[in-house]
Protein backbone atom coordinates (compact mmCIF):
# COMPACT_ATOMS: atom_id res chain seq x y z
CA UNK A 1 0.00 0.00 0.00
CA UNK A 2 1.31 3.70 -0.86
CA UNK A 3 1.91 5.81 1.56
CA UNK A 4 -1.19 8.35 0.07
CA UNK A 5 -4.59 6.07 0.02
CA UNK A 6 -7.24 8.22 -2.29
CA UNK A 7 -9.87 5.31 -1.22
CA UNK A 8 -8.76 5.55 2.63
CA UNK A 9 -9.25 9.27 2.26
CA UNK A 10 -12.40 8.35 0.19
CA UNK A 11 -13.79 6.46 3.38
CA UNK A 12 -12.34 8.93 5.63
CA UNK A 13 -14.34 11.58 4.36
CA UNK A 14 -17.23 9.42 3.95
CA UNK A 15 -17.39 8.70 7.31
CA UNK A 16 -17.15 12.26 8.33
CA UNK A 17 -20.64 12.67 6.10
CA UNK A 18 -22.17 9.69 7.70
CA UNK A 19 -21.22 11.01 11.06
CA UNK A 20 -23.44 14.33 10.37
CA UNK A 21 -26.12 12.05 10.21
CA UNK A 22 -25.75 10.06 13.43
CA UNK A 23 -24.86 12.87 15.31
CA UNK A 24 -28.17 14.72 14.13
CA UNK A 25 -30.19 11.27 15.92
CA UNK A 26 -27.62 11.21 18.89
CA UNK A 27 -28.50 15.25 19.70
CA UNK A 28 -32.43 14.10 19.72
CA UNK A 29 -32.03 11.37 21.64
CA UNK A 30 -29.68 13.36 24.08
CA UNK A 31 -31.76 16.39 24.44
CA UNK A 32 -34.80 14.51 25.72
CA UNK A 33 -32.84 12.82 27.89
CA UNK A 34 -31.04 15.12 29.35
CA UNK A 35 -34.10 17.52 29.93
CA UNK A 36 -36.74 14.53 30.50
CA UNK A 37 -34.47 11.66 32.16
CA UNK A 38 -36.18 9.12 29.62
CA UNK A 39 -35.00 7.20 27.25
CA UNK A 40 -36.88 6.80 23.98
CA UNK A 41 -36.10 3.85 22.45
CA UNK A 42 -38.62 4.14 19.91
CA UNK A 43 -36.51 6.76 18.78
CA UNK A 44 -35.73 5.66 15.08
CA UNK A 45 -39.29 4.45 14.86
CA UNK A 46 -40.22 8.21 14.89
CA UNK A 47 -37.67 8.52 12.11
CA UNK A 48 -39.49 5.79 10.26
CA UNK A 49 -42.82 7.31 10.46
CA UNK A 50 -40.88 10.65 8.63
CA UNK A 51 -39.86 8.84 6.17
CA UNK A 52 -43.02 7.33 5.65
CA UNK A 53 -44.54 10.96 6.03
CA UNK A 54 -41.95 11.90 2.60
CA UNK A 55 -43.48 9.08 0.78
CA UNK A 56 -46.61 9.49 1.15
CA UNK A 57 -47.18 13.04 0.62
CA UNK A 58 -44.48 13.76 -2.07
CA UNK A 59 -44.82 9.97 -3.78
CA UNK A 60 -48.61 9.54 -3.00
CA UNK A 61 -49.95 12.78 -2.73
CA UNK A 62 -47.43 14.13 -5.71
CA UNK A 63 -46.96 17.40 -3.24
CA UNK A 64 -43.27 19.25 -3.83
CA UNK A 65 -40.72 17.49 -2.06
CA UNK A 66 -39.40 20.63 0.30
CA UNK A 67 -43.42 20.52 0.93
CA UNK A 68 -43.29 16.78 1.53
CA UNK A 69 -40.59 17.39 4.06
CA UNK A 70 -42.08 19.85 5.84
CA UNK A 71 -44.87 18.16 6.33
CA UNK A 72 -42.49 15.26 7.66
CA UNK A 73 -40.77 17.42 10.11
CA UNK A 74 -43.70 18.65 11.39
CA UNK A 75 -45.85 15.49 12.16
CA UNK A 76 -43.03 13.87 13.63
CA UNK A 77 -42.66 16.64 16.07
CA UNK A 78 -46.43 16.22 16.59
CA UNK A 79 -45.72 12.89 17.37
CA UNK A 80 -43.27 13.96 19.68
CA UNK A 81 -45.29 15.91 21.73
CA UNK A 82 -48.36 13.25 22.06
CA UNK A 83 -45.90 10.34 22.95
CA UNK A 84 -44.82 12.96 25.94
CA UNK A 85 -47.96 13.99 27.21
CA UNK A 86 -50.01 10.56 26.75
CA UNK A 87 -47.02 7.76 27.65
CA UNK A 88 -44.40 9.43 28.90
CA UNK A 89 -45.71 11.67 31.21
CA UNK A 90 -48.01 9.38 32.98
CA UNK A 91 -44.68 7.55 33.91
CA UNK A 92 -42.40 10.44 34.89
CA UNK A 93 -42.42 9.24 38.14
CA UNK A 94 -41.84 5.45 37.92
CA UNK A 95 -38.74 3.20 37.90
CA UNK A 96 -36.34 3.50 34.87
CA UNK A 97 -36.81 0.43 33.84
CA UNK A 98 -40.59 0.80 33.59
CA UNK A 99 -40.12 4.04 31.46
CA UNK A 100 -37.70 1.39 29.24
CA UNK A 101 -40.31 -0.83 28.76
CA UNK A 102 -42.87 1.64 28.07
CA UNK A 103 -40.57 2.88 24.92
CA UNK A 104 -39.97 -0.15 24.16
CA UNK A 105 -43.13 -1.23 23.87
CA UNK A 106 -43.78 2.28 21.66
CA UNK A 107 -41.45 0.62 19.03
CA UNK A 108 -42.92 -2.21 18.35
CA UNK A 109 -46.42 -0.71 18.68
CA UNK A 110 -45.12 1.64 15.75
CA UNK A 111 -43.57 -1.13 13.65
CA UNK A 112 -46.20 -3.18 13.63
CA UNK A 113 -48.24 -0.41 13.40
CA UNK A 114 -46.39 0.35 9.95
CA UNK A 115 -46.41 -2.97 8.68
CA UNK A 116 -49.63 -3.21 9.12
CA UNK A 117 -50.72 0.23 7.63
CA UNK A 118 -47.60 0.71 4.91
CA UNK A 119 -46.87 -2.53 4.24
CA UNK A 120 -43.89 -4.69 4.09
CA UNK A 121 -42.85 -3.74 0.93
CA UNK A 122 -39.34 -1.17 0.51
CA UNK A 123 -40.64 2.13 -0.64
CA UNK A 124 -38.07 4.82 -2.16
CA UNK A 125 -39.11 8.31 -3.36
CA UNK A 126 -37.30 8.04 -6.26
CA UNK A 127 -35.11 10.90 -5.84
CA UNK A 128 -31.68 9.58 -7.10
CA UNK A 129 -29.06 12.13 -6.22
CA UNK A 130 -25.54 11.65 -8.54
CA UNK A 131 -22.29 10.56 -7.18
CA UNK A 132 -19.69 13.86 -6.48
CA UNK A 133 -16.22 12.78 -8.17
CA UNK A 134 -13.41 14.80 -6.72
CA UNK A 135 -9.92 14.42 -7.28
CA UNK A 136 -10.55 10.74 -8.18
CA UNK A 137 -12.65 9.91 -5.15
CA UNK A 138 -16.15 9.14 -4.85
CA UNK A 139 -18.33 10.86 -2.42
CA UNK A 140 -22.14 10.58 -2.53
CA UNK A 141 -24.24 13.92 -3.09
CA UNK A 142 -27.14 12.54 -0.63
CA UNK A 143 -24.59 11.92 2.18
CA UNK A 144 -22.67 15.76 1.40
CA UNK A 145 -26.46 17.26 1.71
CA UNK A 146 -27.49 14.87 4.94
CA UNK A 147 -23.63 16.15 6.61
CA UNK A 148 -24.34 19.86 5.87
CA UNK A 149 -28.37 19.67 6.87
CA UNK A 150 -27.85 17.67 9.66
CA UNK A 151 -25.20 20.36 10.72
CA UNK A 152 -26.99 23.54 9.89
CA UNK A 153 -29.88 21.94 12.18
CA UNK A 154 -27.47 21.60 15.35
CA UNK A 155 -26.45 25.09 15.04
CA UNK A 156 -29.77 25.80 14.79
CA UNK A 157 -30.78 23.85 18.11
CA UNK A 158 -27.53 25.03 20.00
CA UNK A 159 -28.77 29.05 19.15
CA UNK A 160 -32.53 27.98 20.27
CA UNK A 161 -31.37 26.78 23.60
CA UNK A 162 -29.09 29.79 24.31
CA UNK A 163 -30.54 32.25 22.78
CA UNK A 164 -34.50 31.91 23.50
CA UNK A 165 -35.88 31.88 27.11
CA UNK A 166 -37.61 28.51 26.11
CA UNK A 167 -34.07 27.06 25.34
CA UNK A 168 -32.75 28.48 28.47
CA UNK A 169 -35.33 27.14 30.42
CA UNK A 170 -34.78 23.78 28.89
CA UNK A 171 -31.36 24.23 29.73
CA UNK A 172 -32.58 25.11 33.22
CA UNK A 173 -34.79 22.46 33.75
CA UNK A 174 -32.18 19.21 32.75
CA UNK A 175 -30.17 20.37 35.79
CA UNK A 176 -32.93 21.22 38.54
CA UNK A 177 -36.75 20.19 37.53
CA UNK A 178 -38.12 20.45 41.25
CA UNK A 179 -37.13 24.54 41.18
CA UNK A 180 -38.57 25.76 37.98
CA UNK A 181 -42.10 25.94 39.45
CA UNK A 182 -41.25 28.22 41.73
CA UNK A 183 -39.90 30.24 39.10
CA UNK A 184 -43.70 30.41 37.06
CA UNK A 185 -42.46 27.55 34.66
CA UNK A 186 -44.78 25.14 34.12
CA UNK A 187 -42.72 22.04 33.80
CA UNK A 188 -44.77 19.71 31.83
CA UNK A 189 -44.86 23.08 29.08
CA UNK A 190 -40.95 22.26 28.90
CA UNK A 191 -41.13 18.75 28.50
CA UNK A 192 -43.80 18.78 25.73
CA UNK A 193 -41.50 21.53 24.30
CA UNK A 194 -38.52 19.47 24.48
CA UNK A 195 -39.99 16.38 23.01
CA UNK A 196 -41.92 18.05 19.98
CA UNK A 197 -38.08 19.51 19.06
CA UNK A 198 -36.71 16.04 19.84
CA UNK A 199 -39.50 14.48 17.55
CA UNK A 200 -38.88 18.01 14.85
CA UNK A 201 -35.17 16.55 14.61
CA UNK A 202 -36.12 12.75 13.75
CA UNK A 203 -38.51 14.26 11.34
CA UNK A 204 -35.56 16.01 10.03
CA UNK A 205 -32.72 12.72 9.90
CA UNK A 206 -35.69 11.59 8.55
CA UNK A 207 -35.90 13.78 5.68
CA UNK A 208 -32.25 13.33 5.14
CA UNK A 209 -32.43 9.26 5.78
CA UNK A 210 -35.10 9.20 2.56
CA UNK A 211 -32.82 10.64 -0.23
CA UNK A 212 -30.20 7.41 0.68
CA UNK A 213 -32.49 4.41 2.30
CA UNK A 214 -35.81 2.59 1.46
CA UNK A 215 -38.08 2.57 3.56
CA UNK A 216 -39.68 -0.42 5.16
CA UNK A 217 -41.13 -0.71 8.88
CA UNK A 218 -38.30 -2.02 9.67
CA UNK A 219 -35.99 0.71 9.27
CA UNK A 220 -35.35 2.31 12.26
CA UNK A 221 -33.25 -1.04 13.54
CA UNK A 222 -30.80 0.29 11.15
CA UNK A 223 -30.08 3.19 13.28
CA UNK A 224 -31.75 2.77 16.69
CA UNK A 225 -28.97 0.99 18.35
CA UNK A 226 -26.44 2.91 16.51
CA UNK A 227 -27.98 5.83 17.97
CA UNK A 228 -28.70 4.40 21.14
CA UNK A 229 -24.49 3.22 21.41
CA UNK A 230 -23.56 6.47 20.35
CA UNK A 231 -25.50 8.60 22.96
CA UNK A 232 -24.07 5.69 25.74
CA UNK A 233 -20.47 6.06 24.53
CA UNK A 234 -20.53 10.13 24.50
CA UNK A 235 -22.08 9.89 28.27
CA UNK A 236 -25.79 9.73 28.28
CA UNK A 237 -27.63 13.10 28.17
CA UNK A 238 -24.29 14.84 26.79
CA UNK A 239 -24.79 16.30 23.81
CA UNK A 240 -21.39 17.39 23.03
CA UNK A 241 -20.21 14.11 24.27
CA UNK A 242 -23.07 12.16 21.67
CA UNK A 243 -21.62 15.01 18.67
CA UNK A 244 -17.82 13.60 19.36
CA UNK A 245 -18.99 10.00 19.66
CA UNK A 246 -21.03 10.02 16.64
CA UNK A 247 -18.01 10.98 14.52
CA UNK A 248 -16.04 8.70 16.36
CA UNK A 249 -18.53 5.64 15.37
CA UNK A 250 -18.59 6.88 11.63
CA UNK A 251 -15.44 6.44 11.32
CA UNK A 252 -14.91 3.30 12.89
CA UNK A 253 -17.72 2.14 10.48
CA UNK A 254 -16.50 3.84 7.29
CA UNK A 255 -12.73 3.14 7.35
CA UNK A 256 -12.70 -0.30 8.99
CA UNK A 257 -15.49 -1.02 6.01
CA UNK A 258 -12.82 0.05 3.75
CA UNK A 259 -9.78 -1.72 5.32
CA UNK A 260 -11.45 -5.04 6.10
CA UNK A 261 -14.37 -5.57 4.55
CA UNK A 262 -17.72 -3.12 4.83
CA UNK A 263 -19.74 -5.44 7.64
CA UNK A 264 -16.42 -5.45 9.40
CA UNK A 265 -16.80 -1.74 9.77
CA UNK A 266 -19.86 -2.32 11.80
CA UNK A 267 -17.65 -5.12 13.85
CA UNK A 268 -14.99 -3.33 15.31
CA UNK A 269 -16.98 -0.40 15.91
CA UNK A 270 -19.33 -2.23 17.86
CA UNK A 271 -15.58 -4.03 19.93
CA UNK A 272 -14.77 -0.23 20.22
CA UNK A 273 -17.89 0.51 22.30
CA UNK A 274 -17.79 -2.40 24.70
CA UNK A 275 -13.81 -1.72 25.21
CA UNK A 276 -14.88 1.95 26.31
CA UNK A 277 -17.73 0.89 28.26
CA UNK A 278 -14.79 -1.05 30.28
CA UNK A 279 -12.07 1.53 30.51
CA UNK A 280 -14.57 4.98 30.53
CA UNK A 281 -18.41 3.57 30.93
CA UNK A 282 -19.78 7.20 32.13
CA UNK A 283 -18.99 7.79 28.25
CA UNK A 284 -16.24 9.89 26.19
CA UNK A 285 -17.23 12.96 28.42
CA UNK A 286 -19.18 11.64 31.10
CA UNK A 287 -22.86 11.49 31.82
CA UNK A 288 -25.34 14.24 33.19
CA UNK B 1 -51.64 40.26 53.19
CA UNK B 2 -51.54 36.54 54.51
CA UNK B 3 -53.70 35.02 56.58
CA UNK B 4 -52.84 31.25 57.28
CA UNK B 5 -55.69 29.15 59.51
CA UNK B 6 -55.42 25.56 61.12
CA UNK B 7 -52.66 24.71 58.57
CA UNK B 8 -51.92 21.29 58.75
CA UNK B 9 -49.76 18.45 56.95
CA UNK B 10 -49.11 15.02 57.45
CA UNK B 11 -46.88 12.52 56.01
CA UNK B 12 -48.28 9.10 56.48
CA UNK B 13 -49.05 8.91 60.46
CA UNK B 14 -46.09 12.29 61.26
CA UNK B 15 -47.75 15.33 61.43
CA UNK B 16 -45.03 17.77 60.25
CA UNK B 17 -47.46 21.10 60.74
CA UNK B 18 -50.45 21.03 62.95
CA UNK B 19 -53.01 23.17 62.70
CA UNK B 20 -50.61 26.74 62.34
CA UNK B 21 -52.22 30.22 62.13
CA UNK B 22 -50.88 32.89 61.59
CA UNK B 23 -51.65 36.51 59.82
CA UNK B 24 -48.83 38.50 58.09
CA UNK B 25 -49.45 42.64 57.75
CA UNK B 26 -48.23 44.36 54.53
CA UNK B 27 -44.60 45.46 54.40
CA UNK B 28 -44.41 42.90 57.38
CA UNK B 29 -40.68 41.49 57.98
CA UNK B 30 -41.56 38.34 60.00
CA UNK B 31 -39.03 35.57 61.82
CA UNK B 32 -40.22 32.04 61.62
CA UNK B 33 -37.66 30.29 64.35
CA UNK B 34 -37.77 26.64 65.83
CA UNK B 35 -35.33 23.83 65.91
CA UNK B 36 -34.84 21.21 63.17
CA UNK B 37 -37.74 19.34 62.07
CA UNK B 38 -40.26 21.62 64.03
CA UNK B 39 -42.11 22.30 60.28
CA UNK B 40 -40.90 25.45 59.25
CA UNK B 41 -39.51 24.36 56.07
CA UNK B 42 -42.87 22.44 55.13
CA UNK B 43 -44.73 25.41 55.54
CA UNK B 44 -42.74 27.17 53.29
CA UNK B 45 -43.64 24.13 50.95
CA UNK B 46 -47.29 24.55 51.54
CA UNK B 47 -47.00 28.46 51.10
CA UNK B 48 -45.19 28.19 47.80
CA UNK B 49 -47.19 25.38 46.53
CA UNK B 50 -44.45 22.75 46.15
CA UNK B 51 -46.78 20.37 48.42
CA UNK B 52 -50.46 20.26 49.33
CA UNK B 53 -51.62 20.91 52.52
CA UNK B 54 -53.38 18.02 54.49
CA UNK B 55 -56.17 20.84 55.90
CA UNK B 56 -56.17 24.50 56.40
CA UNK B 57 -56.38 27.41 54.54
CA UNK B 58 -54.00 29.87 52.77
CA UNK B 59 -55.34 33.30 52.09
CA UNK B 60 -53.15 35.48 49.76
CA UNK B 61 -54.45 39.34 49.66
CA UNK B 62 -57.63 37.72 49.30
CA UNK B 63 -57.52 34.67 47.35
CA UNK B 64 -57.53 31.23 48.64
CA UNK B 65 -54.10 29.65 47.80
CA UNK B 66 -53.16 26.08 49.19
CA UNK B 67 -52.88 23.27 46.99
CA UNK B 68 -52.25 25.36 43.91
CA UNK B 69 -49.84 24.85 41.60
CA UNK B 70 -46.58 26.18 42.48
CA UNK B 71 -45.97 27.64 39.20
CA UNK B 72 -49.20 29.16 39.56
CA UNK B 73 -48.47 30.69 43.47
CA UNK B 74 -45.26 31.81 41.54
CA UNK B 75 -47.55 34.14 39.40
CA UNK B 76 -49.48 35.39 42.63
CA UNK B 77 -46.48 37.20 43.96
CA UNK B 78 -44.78 34.64 46.26
CA UNK B 79 -41.35 33.63 45.60
CA UNK B 80 -39.32 31.47 47.81
CA UNK B 81 -35.65 31.05 48.30
CA UNK B 82 -33.76 27.58 49.72
CA UNK B 83 -31.72 27.07 52.78
CA UNK B 84 -29.05 25.36 50.46
CA UNK B 85 -28.99 27.54 47.21
CA UNK B 86 -30.29 25.85 44.25
CA UNK B 87 -29.50 27.66 41.03
CA UNK B 88 -28.57 26.50 38.15
CA UNK B 89 -25.35 25.42 37.91
CA UNK B 90 -24.15 25.61 34.44
CA UNK B 91 -26.14 29.16 33.60
CA UNK B 92 -24.09 32.00 33.64
CA UNK B 93 -25.26 34.10 37.07
CA UNK B 94 -27.18 36.62 34.48
CA UNK B 95 -29.01 33.38 32.70
CA UNK B 96 -30.54 32.10 36.44
CA UNK B 97 -32.17 35.58 37.28
CA UNK B 98 -33.61 36.59 33.69
CA UNK B 99 -35.33 33.09 33.44
CA UNK B 100 -36.70 34.04 37.01
CA UNK B 101 -37.67 37.65 35.51
CA UNK B 102 -38.87 36.00 32.42
CA UNK B 103 -41.05 33.37 33.37
CA UNK B 104 -42.00 34.85 37.62
CA UNK B 105 -44.00 37.23 36.27
CA UNK B 106 -47.89 35.76 34.12
CA UNK B 107 -47.73 38.66 31.73
CA UNK B 108 -44.49 37.58 30.35
CA UNK B 109 -42.10 40.67 30.27
CA UNK B 110 -40.32 41.17 26.46
CA UNK B 111 -36.52 40.04 26.53
CA UNK B 112 -35.23 43.46 27.03
CA UNK B 113 -37.35 44.15 30.40
CA UNK B 114 -36.99 40.71 31.75
CA UNK B 115 -32.79 41.83 31.21
CA UNK B 116 -33.39 45.03 32.70
CA UNK B 117 -35.42 43.07 35.39
CA UNK B 118 -32.89 40.56 36.18
CA UNK B 119 -30.04 43.47 36.46
CA UNK B 120 -31.99 45.63 38.76
CA UNK B 121 -32.05 42.29 41.27
CA UNK B 122 -28.73 41.59 40.55
CA UNK B 123 -27.54 45.17 41.41
CA UNK B 124 -30.04 45.11 44.58
CA UNK B 125 -28.29 41.89 46.27
CA UNK B 126 -24.74 43.72 45.04
CA UNK B 127 -23.45 40.60 41.95
CA UNK B 128 -22.07 42.32 38.87
CA UNK B 129 -25.48 42.84 36.96
CA UNK B 130 -24.26 41.63 33.50
CA UNK B 131 -21.99 38.71 34.23
CA UNK B 132 -21.93 35.64 31.64
CA UNK B 133 -19.90 33.53 34.50
CA UNK B 134 -21.38 30.61 35.68
CA UNK B 135 -23.21 30.44 38.63
CA UNK B 136 -20.82 27.45 40.03
CA UNK B 137 -17.76 29.79 40.10
CA UNK B 138 -19.53 31.66 43.05
CA UNK B 139 -18.78 31.29 46.51
CA UNK B 140 -21.04 30.29 49.26
CA UNK B 141 -22.35 34.36 50.23
CA UNK B 142 -22.16 34.95 46.68
CA UNK B 143 -24.73 31.90 46.03
CA UNK B 144 -26.98 32.86 48.44
CA UNK B 145 -27.08 36.56 47.18
CA UNK B 146 -28.09 34.60 43.45
CA UNK B 147 -30.16 32.81 45.22
CA UNK B 148 -32.32 36.50 46.43
CA UNK B 149 -31.80 37.78 43.34
CA UNK B 150 -33.60 35.00 41.54
CA UNK B 151 -36.77 34.96 44.06
CA UNK B 152 -36.57 39.18 43.56
CA UNK B 153 -36.26 38.84 39.81
CA UNK B 154 -39.89 37.06 39.40
CA UNK B 155 -41.34 40.35 41.09
CA UNK B 156 -42.99 39.11 44.52
CA UNK B 157 -44.98 41.07 46.91
CA UNK B 158 -44.34 37.95 49.31
CA UNK B 159 -40.93 36.71 49.89
CA UNK B 160 -40.36 33.68 51.54
CA UNK B 161 -36.58 33.40 52.39
CA UNK B 162 -35.12 30.43 53.70
CA UNK B 163 -31.67 31.74 54.75
CA UNK B 164 -29.84 29.65 56.77
CA UNK B 165 -26.94 31.51 57.26
CA UNK B 166 -25.12 28.98 59.38
CA UNK B 167 -22.05 29.04 56.65
CA UNK B 168 -21.20 32.58 56.77
CA UNK B 169 -18.93 34.63 59.19
CA UNK B 170 -20.85 37.13 61.54
CA UNK B 171 -20.11 40.31 59.49
CA UNK B 172 -21.49 38.22 56.42
CA UNK B 173 -24.41 37.57 58.40
CA UNK B 174 -24.98 41.54 59.85
CA UNK B 175 -25.06 42.02 56.21
CA UNK B 176 -27.40 39.30 54.72
CA UNK B 177 -29.87 40.63 57.76
CA UNK B 178 -29.50 43.40 56.44
CA UNK B 179 -30.08 43.39 52.99
CA UNK B 180 -33.58 41.54 53.99
CA UNK B 181 -34.81 44.21 56.10
CA UNK B 182 -33.31 46.60 53.03
CA UNK B 183 -35.83 45.06 50.45
CA UNK B 184 -38.21 45.12 52.56
CA UNK B 185 -37.95 48.99 52.69
CA UNK B 186 -37.21 49.68 49.25
CA UNK B 187 -38.64 47.71 47.19
CA UNK B 188 -41.59 47.17 50.00
CA UNK B 189 -41.60 42.97 49.95
CA UNK B 190 -43.42 41.50 52.84
CA UNK B 191 -40.81 39.00 54.19
CA UNK B 192 -41.44 35.30 55.92
CA UNK B 193 -38.05 34.65 57.04
CA UNK B 194 -36.30 31.01 58.44
CA UNK B 195 -33.18 31.25 60.23
CA UNK B 196 -31.77 29.06 62.81
CA UNK B 197 -29.96 31.18 64.13
CA UNK B 198 -31.80 33.14 66.32
CA UNK B 199 -29.50 36.41 67.45
CA UNK B 200 -28.98 37.18 63.63
CA UNK B 201 -32.82 37.41 63.15
CA UNK B 202 -34.15 38.87 66.16
CA UNK B 203 -31.82 41.79 65.12
CA UNK B 204 -34.38 43.02 62.29
CA UNK B 205 -37.74 41.24 62.28
CA UNK B 206 -40.71 43.18 63.47
CA UNK B 207 -43.00 39.78 64.45
CA UNK B 208 -41.25 36.66 65.37
CA UNK B 209 -43.37 33.14 65.46
CA UNK B 210 -41.51 30.00 67.20
CA UNK B 211 -42.79 26.74 66.40
CA UNK B 212 -41.54 23.28 68.06
CA UNK B 213 -43.01 20.20 66.69
CA UNK B 214 -44.92 21.51 64.32
CA UNK B 215 -47.06 23.68 66.62
CA UNK B 216 -46.59 27.41 67.13
CA UNK B 217 -45.19 27.98 70.73
CA UNK B 218 -45.23 31.60 71.02
CA UNK B 219 -45.59 34.76 68.86
CA UNK B 220 -45.20 38.00 69.00
CA UNK B 221 -42.40 41.19 69.27
CA UNK B 222 -38.32 39.78 69.77
CA UNK B 223 -38.48 41.22 73.24
CA UNK B 224 -41.63 38.93 74.16
CA UNK B 225 -40.21 35.85 72.55
CA UNK B 226 -36.75 36.34 74.15
CA UNK B 227 -38.10 36.48 77.52
CA UNK B 228 -40.76 33.79 76.64
CA UNK B 229 -40.20 30.83 79.47
CA UNK B 230 -41.25 27.97 76.97
CA UNK B 231 -39.09 29.18 74.31
CA UNK B 232 -36.16 29.67 76.32
CA UNK B 233 -36.93 25.84 77.51
CA UNK B 234 -37.14 24.42 74.19
CA UNK B 235 -35.34 26.41 72.11
CA UNK B 236 -32.81 29.25 73.33
CA UNK B 237 -31.37 27.17 77.03
CA UNK B 238 -27.99 28.54 77.70
CA UNK B 239 -28.29 31.07 74.49
CA UNK B 240 -30.96 32.97 76.11
CA UNK B 241 -28.96 35.49 77.43
CA UNK B 242 -27.10 36.14 74.12
CA UNK B 243 -30.52 36.52 72.32
CA UNK B 244 -32.06 38.86 75.11
CA UNK B 245 -28.95 40.87 74.68
CA UNK B 246 -29.13 41.43 71.16
CA UNK B 247 -32.78 42.30 71.26
CA UNK B 248 -32.00 45.07 74.34
CA UNK B 249 -29.38 46.08 72.26
CA UNK B 250 -32.06 47.07 69.46
CA UNK B 251 -35.00 48.50 71.15
CA UNK B 252 -32.73 50.30 73.54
Amino acid sequence: MEFFDIFLLEAVINGLLLGGVLALLALGLNLIFGVIDVVWICYAELVMIGMYAVYYTHNVFGWPLWLAMLVAILSVAALGAVLHQFVIRPVLAAEPINQLLVTGGVLFFLQAAATLVFGVEFRNIGVSLPALQFGGMYLSFARLIAFLVALGGMVGVYLFLTRTYVGTAIRAISQDRAIMPLMGVNANRIFVITSALGGGLAGLAACLLVLQYDIHPAIGLTFGPITFIIVVLGGLGNMLGGFIAAFIFAQFISVGGYVLHIEWGYVLAFLFFIAMMFWRPQGILGGK
Amino acid sequence: MLTVTDLTKQFGGFTAVNRVAFELQEGELLGLIGPNGSGKSTIFNLIAGTLPPTAGSILFRGREISGQNASRVAHFGIARTFQIPRPFRRLSIQENVALAAYYGQEARPSREQAFAQAKEALELVGLPADSAARADGLGAAGLKKLELARALATRPQLLLADESLGGLDHAEMDQAADMLAGIRDKRGISIIWVEHIMGVLMRVVDRCIVLDHGEVIAAGRPDEVAHDRKVIEVYLGTDAGDVQATVAARTG
